[in-house]
């Protein structure tokens, strides 16, 4: 690797913590903001402009507290749970592509920081591991509604798992590959001539069950049991204050966005242009050279998938705030009873459907 | 007699995805509503406050006459009426110097107390007053720093309140 890849890596890694760090703020200020327009309030507009800096105090006001450690709390693995959450969804972002490549020189620069062929399985592997901090934390905290939920979690988010691998195998014979990249690569040609090839419209109930997972993965409303205020207090956080909270906290919004940069790229088209900006960009063709005409095409694709993960980050926060909490039982009747079953037909169907007709 | 509504549950009610789709479009309307026609229900309250009626009950005063003379005559049919038993009347005689009026406001209150924490706001003592002296004001932002302050006295209730608050 020369100096030029080095800075490359370096400015991409940049960017994508960047967009973690600075999508969580927004993310709680619309959480807030969000919520109450669609409950008819106002919502915090004190701190700020449109109450924009309402996160900037919340967190000065969770880092200045004091860290309290429970006097019978496994010291270590109580501190370790936290970080684990934090860096989990983080890593996974790495593999996810945010555009196609830049020209610089005569360098090309891939706009992913790590080109994987098995990107699918490092995302999937990073996401897994966030069971590991809600168990830890549940468990280390050495309390009985952490202990609860803690256990609620770590049950859903395998549970789901299975639903959501089953969506995604269904989807990754459709594709054909494991490669992030060469599926937004495939789903960026039209389908009979006018809509996008997007995931969405080749295997729409593939779509619906990984989304429906996803929400459980990410232990959002209506799936936010491990955290069930009225019957747990908090759950697994629940003896978590001051940075250490601040950090699960921050980890719920990144795994969000982890999350829907992984939907986005298997159902809707990735950093695909959106249709329309194709045919906006075709004006710019004639009097660029081709290396700027790829770079502003690049630049398309980042505003397109960053546009795409908006809209998806708003989906999450719009059906948290209309949509009331399962009962668990009823949430183990969905994931194992409703939605395996369906996977699991729907991955037969799309098996046969290749097998005699071809992709 | 009350109407019953029945729901007769159909076919696509089963599959939950129907229902949740009028839910998301519930949210979303009055997320339309709020942002861009400026429909929300709850207001900026310090800055904005919200029209009550005339008829509103609130922190209580005494009336006084063009020479700041309270109206009152200690007659205590208020602190009899009052059903929360929070006024407190010592009644006394005008200095003669004082009495501007003549024998008309001969008798005064020495000192009147109103416990404000005990009060229920059912303003009779207002009905019950013959000289129009005990009043409720429209202010029902009395909220104090303490319980002390809660207790009402003659000088406060003096206060000079315009078209009841």
């Amino acid at each position: 690797m020369t100096l030029f890849d080095y800075i490359a890596v370096a400015a991409k890694i940049l960017f994508i913590v960047g967009l973690a760090f600075s999508t969580v703020p927004i993310m709680v200020w619309f959480e807030r903001r969000g919520a109450a327009w669609m409950q008819a309030r106002v919502g915090p507009n004190r701190v700020g402009i449109f109450g924009l800096m309402q996160p900037v105090a919340d967190v000065l006001k969770l880092l200045s507290k004091e860290m309290f450690i429970p006097a019978a709390a496994s010291k270590f693995y109580y501190n370790l749970a936290p970080a684990i959450s934090a860096i989990a969804p983080v890593a996974a972002m790495a593999a996810i592509p945010f555009g196609s490549y830049l020209i610089i020189g005569d360098h090309k620069v891939n706009l992913q920081i790590a080109s994987l062929d098995i990107g699918i399985l490092a995302v999937l592997a990073f996401a897994g591991l966030e069971v590991y901090p809600i168990m830890l934390a549940g468990w280390a905290s050495n309390n009985k509604y952490s202990m609860l939920g803690a256990l609620r979690g770590s049950s859903q988010m395998i549970s789901y798992e299975i639903a959501l691998g089953l969506a995604l195998v269904s989807m990754l014979l459709v594709y054909g590959t494991l490669d992030l990249n060469a599926m937004v690569v495939y789903q960026d040609q039209s389908l009979l001539g006018f809509i996008p090839r997007w995931g969405v419209f080749l295997n729409p109930l593939a779509a619906l069950i990984f989304m429906i997972s996803i929400f459980a993965e990410t232990n959002r409303l209506p799936f936010d049991l491990p955290e069930g205020e009225s019957e747990l207090v908090a759950g697994y956080h629940l003896e978590y204050g001051a940075s250490k909270f601040a950090l699960f906290f921050f980890a719920e919004y990144v795994a969000m966005l982890m999350a829907s940069g992984l939907f986005i790229t298997i159902f809707f088209g990735g950093y695909g242009l959106i249709p329309g900006m194709g045919w906006v960009l075709s004006f710019f063709q004639s009097s660029l050279s081709p290396d700027m005409f790829q770079n502003l095409t690049a630049i398309a694709q980042i505003a397109a998938f960053v546009f795409k993960v908006g809209c998806m980050m708003f989906f999450f926060v719009w059906v948290r705030w209309t949509m009331p909490r399962f009962r668990y039982d009823q949430l183990m009747h969905l994931g194992w009873k409703i939605l395996f079953p369906i996977a699991l037909v729907n991955l037969l169907a799309v098996a046969l459907i290749i097998a005699w007709i071809g992709v | 007699m009350t109407k019953i509504v029945t729901y007769k549950e159909g076919r696509l009610d089963k599959y939950y995805i129907p229902a949740l789709l009028v839910g998301l479009k519930v949210t979303l309307k009055q997320f339309y509503k709020t942002l861009f026609l400026g429909q929300a229900t709850t207001i900026n309250y310090p800055e904005e406050k919200r029209e009550y009626s005339q008829r509103f009950r609130g922190e209580h005063f005494i009336s006084v006459d063009p020479t700041k003379t309270e109206n009152c005559t200690a007659c205590y049919l208020c602190q009899t009426v009052c059903p929360a038993d929070c006024i407190t009347i010592v009644a006394g005689e005008r200095p003669e110097e004082e009495n501007t009026f003549g024998v008309k406001k001969e008798k005064r209150p020495v000192s009147f107390d109103i416990d404000a924490l005990r009060c229920c706001f059912c303003g009779f003592c207002e009905e019950a007053c013959p000289k129009d002296a005990i009043k409720l004001s429209r202010n029902y932002e009395m909220a104090t720093l303490n319980r002390e302050t809660a207790i009402y006295d003659l000088d406060h209730l003096k206060r000079e309140v315009k078209d009841r608050g």
